[in-house]
């Protein structure tokens, strides 16, 4: 299959690659661009976990082809938190509410909640609910993740307060 | 157990220490298998079985071959030969185990069977190529329905001879027709529950790297037990162990599939040494829901019988169980399991039990959280249509019933003895939490307005930390290292379950270091004593005693050393925060880095007698047989009349793990098993066609529940300590056992003006509307 040029910024870091038009995004991020943070639950669009950000809209990354990306900033786990470790304050708050286990559905938790909160500055309790049920987690039961959620978006309330 | 007289005071342990292992997850830079990329690694792609028995005729895979990229097309000619000995540590060579074939050889036995394994440059192309393999299959009459399993003319497995894998019994139920014939009352039924499965989010995998000029074999999994994944691979290949390394950094979730190496597993262990390069198999979200593994499926006549007060007379389950064409393990151990659980933690004078398995072509059994859970299920749903035959409200019923402290240690007839149990306790704890009372005057209320609340219970007893033979022993190493920072090597197998925070609080306790000095390194085979990693609840326990050991020897000479330096006597030093100090005197004494940097570098001022370095090895030896938990599930709902919507109002767990090392880690293991419990009830279904055809092969059929449906759980603990290490117990199971009765009887309890008792799942919104309606 013929291979063919794609650019875009991966985590603010310009990017090129050949590839196959047939490769994921997720694919692309993890194998290409060796990111592998960014999992794949079901490579149909329910688990939510290869969840980044395409010019900033959260996006499950195994229903978009890399060259349908072309020219568009992709943000993805790696790149939420400070160049310098610290963490966000959505991966802060997942951290002090026992909101992962095993992690492995995690990155795309952290990514959805991060554009949800961005764009819902000051949610209600079923919003919150509402924007986690695109994500599945089988360890946690989405307890520690709803009151990360909660927490996260109450500090950055009373930090624009 | 014995007090030390030399441990220290626990600083750590009972608190809610954050997580070590949550910096890499949180940011993307965990190690799943997936992640694993060696240079030149292949990659495998099986072709799987469309029908759900058929004879082999012919495998065509020249069109495969003759794609570029593709190295290889394995048939079981090719993989099956290779097989040396093939069988699970925990079950021994000499079980009547199920025949498994690591590809199907001439017959397959159910939809996703493993029939050839493509080798090719990338994922992709391995997909391609195995869509090319042409197969030749004459359709063979297949046993889908477990219920004619047993008088089926087909047999799933012929040279087994029969579909009935095997059974047990104590007596048969005619044996209590004295007793159940002159009880005041008598309670039965049939009840049912339907397949489910794991769903660990991150599917099965694996990477094998074989080194033809050493011989050595290294394996990337995803895996409760890297140590039997290296055992079972030694077996399999005819490998000495010692070449053998098994590497698993992060597993996402396991829940049971993940415990014992599958029939897929196998054919990459074999097929890995032949392809000359590293080969990855990763598995889709289809592949694990059609062949990862089921579990549940099963159903069991059951009757308790009553005298005038409600006091149980007897007990007796006649339980069958459907384990697919594969199951992995031998199913009917765990099967009899069911039939001695099924008294639970009740005083029942008289009990029984009969047990069955049977083979069917669907796919294999697989253990799941909690796997003899359908005591539970059966007891206490049965326990609420007693109730309400009877007038007697279901809470009472309990009481009357439920086994006191001063009973205990309580031997049930069917071959349990339960030991430092609150059954009693966590269950008045629970009603105290919700408000009972409160609650049905509450429904009462709602009723006369045309709502539909309602209130269920579900108590167990579990069996934890099973303390013998392949699970009998855990063992750690700890390195205090030159500089004094701690290293703990255990064997690991975490899948979820915060195994290296538990450690790294275990031992900068039993040491009397900072935990920000402890380090632990898990997983590797190559570096850690075996264990018998994430199973039956036992890795808090198990992995307390092997911490214990060690940190008794290294604490020992380091009270030896710093005595020796500061020149006091030793019962006077005590170890805390990476210090020796001499009691009362908190100036006089010596940091960890500087005894390190003696023992190490400066051995001529070591005491005589303790060696150089600060390195020691011990095995923990499981102090009992089992240890026993216990905990009272309880929850209200709400159900929609018009479109049988259940909506959980209230969901209150009150358990007894004993001490706990971290509650987080606690209540997260409780909330876990509770969801998929309350999934298993309400959402997910394993399903399959009359034909065997599998009907739920992606998250859009296959329903988990997601944040908007789950209740928030509340948490109650009663702590009784059990009789082995810190007094913990075991407690990452439970959930998923609770669960299921409670939420049943819950949606019973709401649709009691109806009349309507429930005996089947799962309670999808049509079943319930047709339940309401009377069909």
């Amino acid at each position: 299959m013929g291979e063919v040029p794609v650019k875009l910024t991966v985590n603010g870091r310009p990017t090129e690659a050949e590839v196959e038009p047939r490769m994921t995004l997720a694919d692309f991020l993890r194998e290409t661009c060796r990111l592998t943070g960014t999992h794949l639950g079901c490579e149909h669009g329910v688990c939510g976990a290869c969840t980044v950000l395409v010019d900033g809209a959260a996006v499950r990354a195994c229903l978009v082809f890399a060259v349908q990306v072309e020219g568009a900033e992709i943000t993805t786990i790696e790149g939420i938190a400070s160049p310098d470790g610290e963490l966000s304050p959505v991966q802060s708050a997942f951290r002090e509410c026992h909101g992962l286990q095993c992690g492995f559905c995690t990155p795309g938790f952290i990514v959805s909640v991060t554009a949800f909160l961005r764009d819902h500055p000051s949610p209600t309790d079923d919003e919150i609910r509402e924007a986690l049920a695109g994500n599945l987690c089988r360890c946690t039961g989405y307890q520690g993740i709803f009151d990360a959620v909660r927490r996260a978006a109450d500090a950055a309330g009373r930090e624009r307060s | 157990m014995t007090a030390d007289p030399t441990a220290t005071e626990a600083r750590y342990s009972g608190r809610r220490v954050r997580r070590v292992e949550d910096a890499r997850l949180l940011t993307g830079h965990g190690t799943f298998v997936d992640d694993v990329s060696l240079p030149g690694m292949l990659h495998a792609c099986f072709v799987r079985s469309p029908l759900a028995r058929a004879a082999i005729l012919e495998i065509d895979a020249s069109a495969a071959l003759a794609l570029p990229g593709v190295h290889h097309v394995f048939t079981a000619a090719d993989l099956n030969p290779g097989v040396h000995e093939q069988w699970h540590t925990s079950l021994g060579p000499k079980m009547p185990e199920t025949p498994r074939p690591p590809l199907a050889e001439g017959e397959v036995r159910f939809v996703g069977d493993p029939v050839a394994l493509v080798v090719a440059r990338s994922r992709y192309l391995a997909e391609d190529a195995a869509e090319r393999v042409e197969v030749d299959y004459e359709p063979l009459a297949a046993v889908v329905d477990y219920g004619e399993a047993e008088h089926a003319e087909a047999l799933v497995h012929p040279s087994h001879g029969s579909n009935v894998i095997g059974g047990f019994a104590t007596m048969p139920a005619s044996a209590l027709d004295e007793v159940f014939g002159a009880a005041a009352h008598v309670a039965s039924a049939t009840i049912h529950q339907q397949a489910v499965t794991h769903v660990p989010i991150e599917a099965r995998g694996l990477v094998v790297d074989y080194s033809q000029a050493t011989g050595e074999l290294t394996i990337y999994a995803s895996t409760q037990t890297p140590h039997e994944v290296r055992l079972f691979c030694s077996r399999l290949l005819a490998i000495p162990e010692h070449h053998i390394r098994v590497v698993t950094r992060d597993t996402g979730g396991g829940f049971g599939q993940k415990v014992m190496v599958q029939r897929d597993e196998m054919c990459l262990m074999l097929a890995g040494p032949k392809v000359g390069a590293p080969l990855k198999w990763v598995e889709d979200r289809r592949e694990n829901l059609i062949a990862g593994g089921k579990s549940r499926q099963e159903h069991a006549d059951v009757k308790l019988a009553f005298d005038a007060d409600g006091a149980i007379q007897a007990a007796y389950i006649d339980f069958v169980q459907d384990c697919g064409a594969y199951p992995t393990p031998w199913p009917v151990g765990t099967a009899a399991s069911v039939g001695m659980l099924f008294p639970g933690p009740y005083r029942v004078p008289r009990a029984g039990f009969t047990v069955k398995t049977l083979y069917t072509n669907t796919v294999g059994r697989a253990p799941y959280r909690g796997p003899w859970q359908f005591e539970s299920l059966a007891r206490e749903v049965l326990l609420d249509i007693a109730a309400r035959q009877m007038g007697m409200d279901p809470v009472e019923l309990r009481r009357r019933n439920l086994l006191r402290r001063d009973e205990l240690p309580y031997a049930n007839q069917n071959g349990m003895t339960y030991d430092n149990v609150t059954p009693l306790e966590t269950f008045e704890q629970a009603l105290e939490m919700l408000d009972y009372p409160a609650f049905r005057a509450e429904q009462a209320e709602a009723r006369r307005a045309g709502r539909y609340l309602g209130v269920g219970l579900g108590n167990y007893v579990e069996p934890s930390t099973p303390g013998q033979g392949y699970y009998g022993t855990e063992a750690a190493t700890i390195r205090i290292e030159p500089s004094g920072r701690v290293n703990v090597y255990v064997a690991g197998g975490s899948s979820g379950n915060s195994i290296e925070t538990t450690v790294v609080q275990l031992a900068a306790d039993a040491l009397g270091v900072k935990i920000e000095d402890v380090h632990t390194i898990q997983g590797d085979t190559a570096v850690t004593g075996f264990g018998a990693g994430t199973a039956g609840s036992r890795s808090a326990s198990m992995t307390a005693g092997a911490v214990r050991e060690t940190a008794k020897v290294l604490r020992e000479r380091l009270l030896a050393v710093a005595a020796h330096v500061l020149k006091a006597p030793v019962d006077d030093v005590e170890l805390a925060e990476s210090r020796a100090r001499v009691r009362g005197e908190p100036d006089r004494g010596i940091t960890l880095k500087e005894l390190a940097d003696i023992a190490y570098f400066k051995t001529r001022k070591l005491p005589p007698e303790v060696p150089a370095g600060l390195e020691a090895s011990a095995r923990y030896t499981a102090e009992v047989q089992t240890i026993w938990v216990n905990a009272t599930h309880l929850c209200t709902c709400e159900v929609d009349m018009a479109t049988g919507q259940v909506k959980l109002l209230r969901y209150i767990v009150s358990e007894d793990c004993g001490p706990m090392i971290n509650p987080s880690v606690v209540e997260g293991q409780i909330a876990g098993g509770t969801v998929q419990g309350i999934g298993g009830v309400l959402y997910e279904h394993l399903a399959y066609d009359e034909d065997g055809n599998p009907l739920t092969t992606t998250f859009m059929d296959y329903l988990l529940p997601t944040a908007t449906e789950v209740p928030r759980i509340e948490y109650g603990h009663i702590e009784t300590p059990s009789p082995g290490p810190g007094g913990y117990k075991g407690v990452g199971e439970g959930g998923a056992i609770g669960a299921p009765p409670a939420v049943v009887n819950a949606v019973a309890d709401a649709l009691s003006p109806f009349g309507v008792t429930i005996t089947r799942l799962p309670l999808s919104p049509a079943r319930i509307v047709e339940l309401i309606e009377g069909r």
